[in-house]
């Protein structure tokens, strides 16, 4: 197996496309060709990018329509998020009780972080939560072990109920609002609706925003190409070969001898924490993170930009989600010139969901492939004609326009 | 001789509907047995209780040397155990190429674990040729399966079932939508698979169980009716009665 059998050459074209993008992107910030929030926007972007490839892992070659996702996004988000406010509050809290000339006790160090951080919500007590806020290696593994238990757990009881196509997804988006309803809770421990904040404050570190945007921008890339490879290798191989098939047609798949449920639940909690660690980059360049986060649109946006960008293969993921949020932050922005129509305005800011949905609605209707399919145009590779039959029994089952002949 | 399967004392009802009722049925190791019965005779559900889709209500299914119950285990579980089932129409994984499909059935570790690690050998590779050509498909390996005729899919799923290595073969009707040739083929192959294992054939065409020549077993409303050589059952007055006789 080389690389440069024709199999992996879409991963090597992605790879190269990306370093050449973040070369370009670290000369234009050193040159200061672009503005450090911009810097931020693609590194928050090349997250959601690897959000959209789990999604596809999940949706595109397993079939399961998890609308859930985002919600082990923003879970990753918070748990590097409670590390990045606590060692902050600390520096600040030590700092100024230093200035009062005798040097402070761990407990009266503790009781200031805890008032700084919950003053907020009422409180004045770190709850249980934070217990490992303090240690930054028990709080990444808590990114990866906290939305992993809960997606083995989730995953568990749905898969083994058998739990399929539409009502999975129902589950997963009340997973979603759950989370959130509860997180917006003062008592949750998690400073309710006002979220964590401050996280583009990096403890210990002076130098510059400018400077860590980049350092994110870079980590979010390198993350992107580990995946991609991880991903493209388990997919190109036998594994990637069984959740296709139990995409198509699950039943025969059992007969084969392979437990379903098993599998789901692997590719179901795999890209959970693929999600999670993407939400542990995604944050720290945010800024912020709130309840909000976790809002059952959020998902669906992720399942949005898989569909656009054509489901079933990793670049498509990428390419949808990059499009279209760097579009929707471009169009919420305010940038837009607005359109006058002479009976009325058009603001893009009001419009663009409008735009969006049309786009999705045709997208599904005239272009199931999605922007990925223009590359088989090129590739000149074309759909089978099968006069309209999905290629397996199953909801999930890739549609007649998806399959390549 | 021990037998392969036991199905004793088996009851089913769907709603108050017996499918099956009290069925017993026993093959042994190496051996071809068709299965033959009028629609609703229960040959399906029949089928569904082996292959663990269906839970009787009553009654015992032991299989192998150490007489396992397969009433415990899960589809797969016993897809594993070595029981291969080959639906009426053909289920083949139509996105994917003959190869990837022959590959996905060779008989390995199913976990997903050991199929994330699993690399090709060289014996993978020949015994997936053999069995491609075995089944006049050697010069298909790389088509998607989506494109073969119908009775090519037919012959890529048996050539599966082969890759899987069962002990016992559960197979629905392999002669629907064959050509008369491509029947005969099928025939010699079935006869020459139940040389080393046991396989159920369940059809409809008394021609081709004919050609079968072996052991056949008629079902009627969810119970044996009658069982022996074609001949001797054909001349079952029952049978003619149930069966036969509609023509």
């Amino acid at each position: 197996m080389t690389l440069l059998h024709p199999r992996h050459r879409s991963a090597l074209v992605f790879i190269a496309c990306l370093a050449l993008f973040t070369i370009g992107v670290t000369l234009a910030a050193q040159f200061g060709l672009v503005s450090t929030s911009f810097v931020k926007t693609l590194g928050k972007t090349l997250c959601l990018c690897l959000a959209a490839l789990a999604m596809d892992l999940l949706w595109g070659y397993a079939g399961i329509l998890s609308l859930g996702h985002m919600a082990f996004f923003a879970l990753g988000g918070y748990m590097i998020g409670m590390w990045l406010m606590y060692a902050r509050t600390e520096e600040i809290v030590v700092a100024a009780l230093a200035n009062g000339g005798l040097p402070a006790t761990p407990e009266e160090v503790l009781q200031g972080i805890a008032t700084q951080i919950f003053g907020v919500v009422g409180a004045s007590d770190l709850p249980a939560i934070w217990s490992f806020a303090h240690s930054l290696p028990l709080q990444l593994a808590l990114v990866v072990a906290v939305p992993g238990v809960l997606a083995l757990v989730f995953g568990w009881l749905a898969f083994r109920s058998r739990v399929t196509g539409v009502y999975l997804s129902i589950l997963t988006q009340a997973m979603t609002l759950a989370l959130a309803l509860y997180l917006f809770q003062n008592d949750s421990g998690l400073r309710g609706n006002n979220g964590l904040s401050g996280l583009q404050n990096l403890p210990g570190v002076t130098a510059g925003q400018d400077a860590v945007s980049l350092w994110f921008f870079w980590a979010s890339a390198a993350a992107l190409v580990v995946a991609y490879l991880g991903l493209h290798a388990i997919v190109s191989g036998k594994f990637g070969s069984v959740i296709r098939a139990i995409r198509d047609d699950e039943a025969r798949v059992r007969f084969l001898g392979y437990s379903v449920e098993g599998y789901k639940l692997f590719v179901f909690t795999l890209t959970a924490v693929i999600c999670a660690l993407a939400g542990a980059l995604y944050y720290p360049q945010a800024g912020i993170i709130n309840p909000a986060e976790l809002a059952p649109i959020a998902s669906i946006y992720l399942a949005v930009w898989v569909a656009i960008g054509g489901r079933g293969r990793l670049y498509g993921a990428v390419i949808g989600a990059a499009l279209v949020s760097l579009l929707s932050s471009w169009f919420t922005g305010g940038r837009v010139p607005s359109i006058p129509l002479g009976f009325g305005t058009l603001h893009w800011v009001d419009w663009w969901l409008v735009l969006l949905g049309l786009t999705f609605v045709c997208v599904t209707l005239f272009a199931p492939k999605g922007i990925g399919g223009l590359f088989d145009r090129f590739a000149g590779v074309h759909s089978p004609d099968r006069k309209g039959a999905a290629l397996g029994p199953d909801q999930g089952a890739l549609m007649e326009q998806e399959a390549k002949q | 001789m021990s037998a392969l399967l036991e199905v004793s004392g088996v009851t089913v009802s769907f709603d108050g509907f017996r499918a099956i009722n009290n069925l017993t049925f026993a093959i042994g190791a190496a051996e071809l047995r068709a299965i033959i019965g009028p629609n609703g005779a229960g040959k399906s559900t029949f089928m569904d209780i082996v292959t663990g889709k269906t839970r009787p209500d009553s009654g015992s299914v032991t299989f192998g040397e150490k007489s396992v119950s397969l009433l415990k285990l899960s589809e797969a579980q016993i897809a594993r155990a070595g029981i291969g089932r080959k639906f009426q129409r053909p289920t083949v994984f139509e996105d994917q190429t003959v190869r990837e499909n022959l590959t996905l059935a060779l008989k390995a570790a199913r976990s997903p674990w050991a199929v994330l690690v699993w690399r090709k050998s060289a014996a993978d590779e020949a015994r997936i040729v053999t069995l491609a050509e075995q089944v006049g498909l050697g010069d298909r390996l790389e088509q998607k399966a989506g494109i073969l005729s119908h009775g090519q899919k037919q012959w890529l799923e048996i050539a599966m079932l082969l890759a899987q290595e069962p002990k016992l073969l559960l197979v629905d009707e392999p002669a629907a939508g064959m050509t008369l040739a491509e029947r005969e083929k099928t025939t010699e192959l079935l006869v020459d698979i139940a040389k080393t294992r046991a396989v159920v054939v369940v059809e409809h065409d008394m021609d081709f169980v004919r050609r079968l020549n072996c052991k056949v077993t008629v079902l009627h409303e969810g119970a044996v009716l009658a069982e022996g050589s074609l001949d001797h059952v054909t001349k079952n007055q029952t049978v003619i009665d149930v069966y036969l006789g509609r023509g």
